[in-house]
């Protein structure tokens, strides 16, 4: 499963990141690393972009970078 | 066009002891509180520029302490000192002295945000390697609490190796006098420890820059072996040779991009540090974060983004109808009131129909700039301006950007020049190309006096349903602005831009009022840089219209008589064919009829030829062009413009300004680039003048098209 399958209010944990694409790693400088806790803030109309919350902060990303992110839900949202 | 020029205050000349002071880097992330922070300490004793050589703004104050006094640099708001962007690069470059003109400051000021901190300790764990003396700043304090979260203070201090934290609030000013007692001693606390989070690549740093000799300082290696600095990495590839190099790099990195190393590296420090010093980190905050989630939703989303920015126009129309009032009775009286004491004659003329209807022409639309400068300026502030580049990712994708494009575009409204330079946060060259020539489409706030004046002259003022009609022309006007831009940035996208797919990241704050302090600095910033402009540019081309309209004089012998007509009838019709003829033969009626037939396809005379020709290096120079041509071309001066145009005539007496002509002249407006500080930008940002060659033939070309298709097909209809 990876970031992008996740629905609104999910809360996964991040497990693997796959560091090819460069749009990636500047999300990783963001602070989207390995073990951290997200949620699934916010998905546009349309299904894309995405809004992820994590460590009192918020970051939009497109799915095409949300798949090289590993996850593991760890509660369902709303 | 408005762009914030240099401003050359000296900072020792405001009442503060002349001697050689310390300086202090104000650094931190984006929406840290940085600028509400730097203008508490400074407040008024601070002065805008530029880095030298590149447009990235420089902040420089001034903090009066009760022994000192010390200058204050505020750098770009950043997430890490990668330099990857040209903001990224000059905070790096200006803390290591490596900026030629801008000394090297003798500490650092890091700003947290306590909401933050996560994103906040990463950067300082970066800076820290600078090995400057460091003091935190800890802002938001009140926000954090609110959202449940609370920070224990020594334990943060002692977390980071004893470097002064200071929470400060800087709204109430809450902490600030701590916070300047302790800079006071900046420069005697020492270098900060470096954290052990990363200890195999501090060694190596270490033992290199010893190694290398004095040319070497340790960040310079470390930027090396990160990549994040082109002209190291280059150069330790020289010292070392590549296969060392690479040896180095799989040791430290193992085979992951080296930013990616880094911040897995570093993250697990700050997330170790969060730990002890945080009762509970939150996923996101609750505060604002109930608002945002519902103004995300999409649809209440799009139907608050269109209220908003129908807000805006009908605000901008209608607030600010009596300031503007006010201005042209007050500037129309003075006119008369000159002609009234010194009589008519050249000099009265030069201050009347020069100076005053001149500048007193574009000066009139300084309410309608201030309350469009006021909403963007709030909408930046309160972060709702990064929540419109989610909201629009989509409509971006379709014109192959992404929502990183929105807020250059969307602050275009306010002046392109400054937006242009807001396109650097895109990572992709051709993306931030096609961005850059998209944002000179977007309605500025330049081409508002035009707008407003026509609009004013020749639509009717009255009400459709709730809305104004004047307020949905403009509102029309502003969206065709939008149409030029996207149809640009799709043009270009898929053809000389075409590229990979643009990525979408952006780090989104939450809503947050906006600090009073920092809006009305920002608000009075752009209102002096309008004022500058009014009082240099516009004054020097009014004096020279005016001085190419009223010289040379006919001789009076040269007046056309007139013939058979009544007394009183005789005077006004010989007064004004006399100021038609003397109008006609002035150097500035010469010219114009030379460049006439060039616009005459598009319904335009002379008179509005030569002003859209005066217009090219700064659009709103055409309002006072006109004010002058007309107030010397016509004899009854208590006329507003708008009535002189109204009533302005060919020579066989049809009038000038009809609506197809009208239509076309704000169409030609719409998408014309006639500034040259735009040209001037674009020219800096993409380092070549080929862009702003092209943008400057393309826009005026269909500016062109579009005015002639309307202005003949409409005159057909």
């Amino acid at each position: 499963m990876t970031l992008a399958d996740l629905a609104r209010g999910d809360v996964a944990k991040l497990e693997e990141i796959d560091t090819r694409d460069p749009g990636v790693i500047r999300l990783m400088v963001l602070g989207m690393v390995e073990d951290i806790t997200v949620r699934m803030e916010n998905i546009a109309i349309g299904g894309d972009p995405l809004e992820v919350g994590f460590f009192g902060s918020s970051v939009s990303l497109r799915k095409e970078q949300a798949r090289h992110f590993k996850v593991t839900r760890i509660a369902a949202g709303d | 066009m408005i762009e914030s020029t240099e401003v050359k205050v000296p900072v020792s000349g405001i009442g503060i002891r002349r001697k050689a002071r310390a300086s202090v880097a104000v650094i931190g992330n984006p929406n840290a509180g940085k600028s509400t922070l730097f203008n508490r300490l400074t407040g008024l004793r601070q002065t805008t520029g530029n880095f030298p050589g590149v447009t990235v703004e420089k902040h420089l104050g001034t903090v009066q302490l009760a022994h000192s006094a010390f200058n204050l640099v505020d750098l770009p708001g950043i997430y890490s000192l990668d330099g990857i962007s040209t903001d990224e690069r000059i905070a790096v470059d200006v803390t290591l002295g490596r900026v030629p003109g801008t000394e090297r400051p003798s500490g650092l000021l890091v700003v947290i945000d306590a909401t933050h901190l996560y994103q906040g300790l990463y950067l300082l764990e970066q800076l820290l390697e600078l090995q400057l003396p460091t003091m935190v700043a800890l802002t938001m304090i009140d926000a954090a609490t609110a959202n449940g979260i609370s920070i224990d203070i020594n334990a943060l201090q002692n977390a980071l190796g004893g470097i002064p934290v200071y929470p400060v609030n800087s709204i109430s000013g809450h902490g600030l006098d701590s916070l300047k007692e302790g800079l006071e001693h900046i420069t005697s606390i020492g270098v900060p420890p470096i954290p052990a989070s990363w200890p195999q690549l501090s060694e190596t740093a270490e033992r290199l820059a010893q190694q290398l000799g004095s040319d070497w300082q340790r960040i310079d290696v470390i930027q090396a072996l990160l990549q994040t600095h082109p002209g190291f990495s280059g150069k330790l590839g020289h010292e070392l040779g590549p296969e060392a190099i690479a040896e180095l790099r799989l040791q430290l990195f193992g085979d992951a991009p080296p930013a990616a190393a880094e911040a897995r590296q570093r993250y697990r420090w700050v997330k170790q540090v969060i730990a002890d010093v945080q009762e509970h980190a939150p996923l996101y905050s609750k505060v604002g974060a109930r608002l945002a989630r519902w103004t995300n939703r999409p649809w209440p989303a799009t139907i608050l983004f269109f209220a908003v920015i129908l807000l805006v126009f009908q605000a901008v129309f209608t607030w600010a109808t009596p300031m503007m009032d006010a201005i042209d009775n007050l500037t129309s009286g003075l006119g008369r009131l000159i002609t009234a004491q010194m009589g008519e004659n050249a000099f009265s003329s030069f201050l009347a129909d020069g100076v005053i209807a001149g500048v007193g022409s574009v000066l009139i639309f300084l309410p309608q700039i201030l309350i469009l400068f006021l909403f963007i300026i709030v909408l930046e502030d309160t972060g709702y301006l990064a929540r419109t580049s989610f909201l629009m990712d989509r409509v971006m994708r379709g014109v192959g950007l992404s929502g990183q494009s929105v807020i250059p575009m969307i602050s275009s409204f306010a002046c392109a020049v400054p937006s242009i330079m807001a396109a650097r946060v895109i990572p992709d060259r051709r993306d931030r190309i096609a961005t850059i020539l998209a944002a000179p489409f977007m309605t500025c706030s330049a081409r508002l006096p035009i707008y407003a004046l026509l609009i004013a002259a020749f639509v009717p003022n009255q009400s459709i349903g709730s809305m104004n009609l004047q307020g949905l022309v403009l509102f029309g006007l502003y969206l065709l602005g939008i149409l030029g831009g996207l149809g640009t940035a799709l043009l270009l996208k898929s053809s000389a831009l075409r590229g990979p797919k643009p990525h979408f990241m952006l780090a989104l704050p939450e809503f947050r009022a906006p600090n009073l302090q920092t809006v009305a600095l920002k608000l009075f910033d752009r209102g002096r840089i309008f004022l500058k402009r009014a009082g240099t540019v516009i004054f020097v081309v009014a004096i020279l219209v005016w001085t190419l309209a009223y010289f040379p004089r006919l001789d009076t012998s040269e007046y056309p008589t007139a013939m058979n007509a009544s007394a009183t009838f005789e005077q006004a019709d010989t007064a004004n064919a006399r100021a038609a003829a003397q109008m006609e033969q002035s150097w500035l009626g010469r010219m114009g009829r030379v460049i006439e037939p060039v616009f005459k396809p598009l319904g335009w005379d002379w008179r509005v030829s030569s002003a859209v020709l005066a217009g090219f290096p700064a659009r709103e120079v055409v309002v006072a062009v006109m004010g002058t041509i007309y107030a010397v071309g016509s004899d009854a001066d208590d006329q507003s413009l708008s009535q002189k145009l109204r009533s302005a005539k060919w020579p066989d007496g049809r009038l000038i300004f009809t609506l197809p002509m009208v239509l076309g002249l704000l169409v030609f407006y719409a998408w014309c680039l006639q500034c040259a500080a735009t040209l001037a930008t674009i020219r800096r940002e993409t380092n070549s003048w080929r862009w702003p060659a092209f943008a400057w033939v393309y826009m005026t070309s269909i500016g062109y098209a579009g005015a002639l298709v309307i202005y003949q097909v409409g005159s057909l209809l």
